[in-house]
C-alpha cells in the first residue's frame, strides 16, 4: 500500500484507487510524534500517581476506569486529571499557535507574542485585577478581551494596501507590546500589595487549581480550532516562498493568512484565558520539532505533541522539585525555554543553518 | 484573433502612485517576449498585472478570452505560471521537494502526490539539468543552480505560458546565458510562450522573438528586435546615445554605447531622464 519515493523526494506515499487518492507522509515525522506521545503518557501517569498523596499505578488505572476506591478516585480524577488535561490542551494549543506564527512571520523567534496578543492579555488581566478586583472568570474574560483587541489593532495597523507583510506585523507587534507592557507596569506600581501579588502570579502563568470547569470549554475550543489550523497549515509551506510565488501557484494567500492569524490567535487566547501567559512553549515547540523531524513547512501537528509534552513535564517538574511550594508552571517553562533559546543562539546560529 | 494572454486599457498603480495609464498589451502565442526599459518604467508592474499579482486600478487582463480575475485561482495556475523576482526557498527544503511545490494547482487535500506528480517533477528536473541535485538542500546551491531549480518548479506547474520577472539579474554572465539558453529551449522545442523582464538589452535582442520597449509606463515600440531596435529607440527608452552593430554570433542588433566624449555634446545637458527614481522597475 505504501511505497517509498525516489531519491530526493522525502517520505512515503499511500495511493488508493489508482491515482485518485494519494496521501504523502514522512516516516520520521510519524516516529517523532509517536515518541512524543509515549513520553507524554509516561509523564502523565507519573503526574497522576505521585504527589503529597501517592497513588500506585494500579490505583491510577482503576480510578481512570471508574472502579477505584473513592479516595483515590477523588485525588486522581477530580484533582490531578483536570490539571493534567488542561496542561496537555494548553501545551498543544500553544505549540500549534507558535508553529503558525513562526511560519507566517518567517522568524524562528515568532510566537503569538509578535501580534501583541500576550501583552494585551496581560494588560487586560492586570486592569481587571487591580482596578475591578474581579475573580478568576472575570480575569480570564478581561485577558481574552485585551488580547483579542490588541491582536486586532496590530493586524489593522500592519495592513497596507489590503495586505500584511510578515516583518511589518512583527515590528508593529513589538511597538504595541512595548506600550502595553508600560501600562501593565504602571498599574502594578499603583496597585495594593495583595492585588500586585495575585497579578504577578497570573502574569507568570500557572495551572494551579484548574478544574473541569476550565478544561471543558478549552477542550471544545481545541476541537473546533484544531481541524482548521491543520488543514490551513498545509499551505503555510507555500506561503513561506513569498506572496507572489505562492499566489502564482493558486494559493489563496491573503485569505489563508487572515484565517491562520485568527485561528492562531484564538488558540493562544484559549490557552492564556485558562492559565495566563505561559512563556516559551509556543516559541520552543516548533523549533524543537523542526530539528527532530528535519522537515520543512509549518509542522503544526508535531508542534502540538511537543507543546503538550513540554507543558505537562514542566508542570510536573514545577510541582515536584520543591514539593511544598507548587511553583507556577510558567517559571519552569521560562527556565527550560530560556536555556533552549541560549542553546539555539549559541549553537545553531553559529553553525550557519537555522 | 487575440492571443491567449493580453490586457486592455490597463491603469496600474500602487496606492496613489500611478505607474501606467491606458496600456494595451498582448503576449503573442508561442513567442519569447522580452520586456525592456529603464529602471522604474513599469516593466515588472506590467508583468505582475498580467499574472494577476497586481489588481489593475482600471482595465482587464484576459487569459484564454476570459477576464483573469473571473477564473478560479487554481485554474489560472494550471494555465499561467509566474516566477517572481525573489522567491524564498523555505529553510531546509530539498531540490526535489521545492520543485514538487509547483504541483500545488494540480493537487487536492486527499490527492497529495499522484504518480503523475512524481513523473512530471522528475521530468522538470531533468529538463532543467537539476536531476542530480535532487536530494541536495536548496540553500547549499549556487545562484545559477538555484535559479534552474525555481524554473524547474515553474515547469512542474505545467503551464504553457510562463512569465519570468528578472530571471537573470543576480547571476554572473555565464549563468545568465545558461538560464536564457534554457528558456530558448523551452520556447523553441517545447512550444512555451515566455514573457520575461530583462535588464540586459543585448541579451534581450539575442533571445527575444518579440521585444516590448517601455518608457514611463507606456509601450514605445514592440516587434522583433531586428526590426525595432535603433539608436533612436535606445535613446528614447534609456536616454543613452549608442551605435547599433550586428551581433557577430547571431546577427541580432547589439547596442554599443558611444564613447563619453561623443555622448556629451549630443545629449546636451548631462541627463535626459528624470533624476528621481524609486525602487525597482
Amino acid at each position: 500500500m505504501s511505497s517509498a519515493l525516489e531519491s530526493g523526494f522525502r517520505g512515503r506515499v499511500v495511493r488508493l484507487g489508482g491515482d485518485r487518492l494519494s496521501v504523502r507522509w514522512q516516516p520520521r515525522t510519524l516516529v517523532v510524534c509517536g515518541v512524543l506521545l509515549a513520553l507524554t503518557v509516561v509523564v502523565g501517569v507519573l503526574s497522576l500517581s505521585t504527589g503529597d498523596y501517592p497513588v500506585p499505578l494500579s490505583g491510577v488505572v482503576d480510578s481512570l476506569l471508574g472502579r477505584g476506591t473513592s479516595a483515590e478516585s477523588f485525588i486522581v480524577v477530580s484533582l490531578r486529571l483536570p490539571r493534567l488535561t488542561a496542561g496537555l490542551l494548553i501545551g498543544a494549543a500553544l505549540g500549534m499557535s507558535g508553529s503558525v506564527f513562526q511560519s507566517l512571520s518567517r522568524n524562528p523567534l515568532g510566537s503569538p507574542d509578535i501580534i501583541g496578543f500576550t501583552s494585551g492579555a496581560a494588560a487586560g488581566a492586570v486592569v481587571e485585577i487591580t482596578v475591578h478586583h474581579g475573580g478568576q472568570n472575570q480575569v480570564a474574560a478581561a485577558a481574552l478581551a485585551g488580547g483579542l483587541i490588541t491582536a486586532l489593532v496590530v493586524y489593522l495597523l500592519s495592513l497596507k494596501g489590503g495586505r500584511v507583510a510578515g516583518y511589518r506585523l512583527v515590528l508593529v507587534g513589538i511597538g504595541v507590546s512595548a506600550v502595553l507592557t508600560s501600562v501593565t507596569s504602571y498599574l502594578l506600581t499603583r496597585a495594593s500589595l495583595y492585588d500586585a501579588q495575585s497579578a504577578a502570579v497570573w502574569l507568570v502563568g500557572s495551572l494551579n487549581g484548574l478544574g473541569w470547569n476550565v478544561v471543558t470549554p478549552l477542550a471544545i475550543a481545541l476541537l473546533v480550532l484544531t481541524p482548521v489550523v491543520v488543514a490551513a497549515g498545509r499551505t503555510l509551506g507555500w506561503i513561506e516562498m513569498g506572496d507572489d510565488a505562492a499566489k502564482s501557484l493558486g494559493v489563496p494567500v491573503e485569505r489563508t493568512r487572515l484565517l491562520l492569524v485568527v485561528v492562531g490567535t484564538a488558540l493562544a487566547a484559549a490557552a492564556t484565558a485558562a492559565a495566563g501567559p505561559i512563556a516559551f512553549v509556543a516559541l520552543a515547540a516548533p523549533q524543537l520539532c523542526r530539528r527532530l523531524t528535519r522537515s520543512s513547512g509549518a509542522l503544526v501537528v508535531p508542534s502540538a505533541f511537543m507543546g503538550a509534552l513540554l507543558l505537562c513535564s514542566s508542570d510536573f517538574a514545577a510541582q515536584r522539585v520543591i514539593p511544598s511550594t507548587e511553583l507556577p508552571v510558567g517559571i519552569a517553562t521560562g527556565v527550560i525555554g530560556g536555556a533552549y533559546l541560549c542553546w539555539l543562539l549559541s549553537h545553531v546560529w553559529r553553525t550557519g543553518r537555522s | 484573433m487575440n492571443p491567449r494572454l493580453y490586457a486592455r486599457d490597463l491603469t496600474l498603480a500602487y496606492e496613489e502612485r500611478v505607474i501606467s495609464k491606458d496600456l494595451d498589451v498582448a503576449i503573442p502565442d508561442r513567442s519569447f517576449t522580452v520586456i525592456v526599459g529603464a529602471n522604474a518604467c513599469g516593466k515588472s508592474t506590467l508583468l505582475r498585472a498580467l499574472s494577476r499579482m497586481l489588481k489593475p486600478a482600471h482595465g482587464t487582463t484576459y487569459l484564454d478570452g476570459k477576464a483573469i480575475t473571473s477564473l478560479p485561482s487554481k485554474e489560472v495556475a494550471r494555465r499561467l505560471g509566474l516566477l517572481p523576482q525573489t522567491p524564498i526557498a523555505p529553510d531546509g527544503i530539498t531540490v526535489a521537494d521545492l520543485v514538487a511545490r509547483g504541483r500545488y494547482p494540480h493537487q487536492r487535500l486527499l490527492r497529495q502526490w499522484s504518480r503523475d506528480d512524481e513523473r512530471i517533477v522528475a521530468e522538470a528536473m531533468a529538463a532543467t539539468g537539476v536531476a542530480e541535485l535532487a536530494d541536495r538542500f536548496v540553500d547549499e546551491l549556487s545562484g545559477g543552480q538555484r535559479q534552474r531549480v525555481w524554473i524547474a518548479m515553474a515547469l512542474a506547474q505545467q503551464t504553457k505560458i510562463l512569465l519570468l520577472d528578472e530571471p537573470i539579474t543576480f547571476l554572473d554572465i555565464a549563468y545568465q546565458v545558461d538560464v536564457l539558453d534554457l528558456c530558448a529551449d523551452l520556447h523553441e522545442e517545447q512550444g512555451y510562450t515566455l514573457a520575461a523582464v530583462l535588464h540586459d538589452l543585448n541579451l534581450a535582442c539575442r533571445y527575444a522573438s518579440h521585444l516590448i520597449a517601455m518608457r514611463e509606463g507606456r509601450i514605445v515600440a514592440q516587434g522583433p528586435p531586428a526590426e525595432i531596435v535603433t539608436a533612436d529607440l535606445v535613446h528614447d527608452v534609456f536616454g543613452l546615445r549608442c551605435d547599433i552593430v550586428v551581433d557577430p554570433q547571431t546577427g541580432t542588433p547589439m547596442v554599443v554605447p558611444l564613447h563619453r566624449r561623443h555622448r556629451r555634446p549630443a545629449s546636451g545637458p548631462a541627463l535626459t531622464k528624470p533624476l528621481t527614481r524609486t525602487g525597482g522597475s
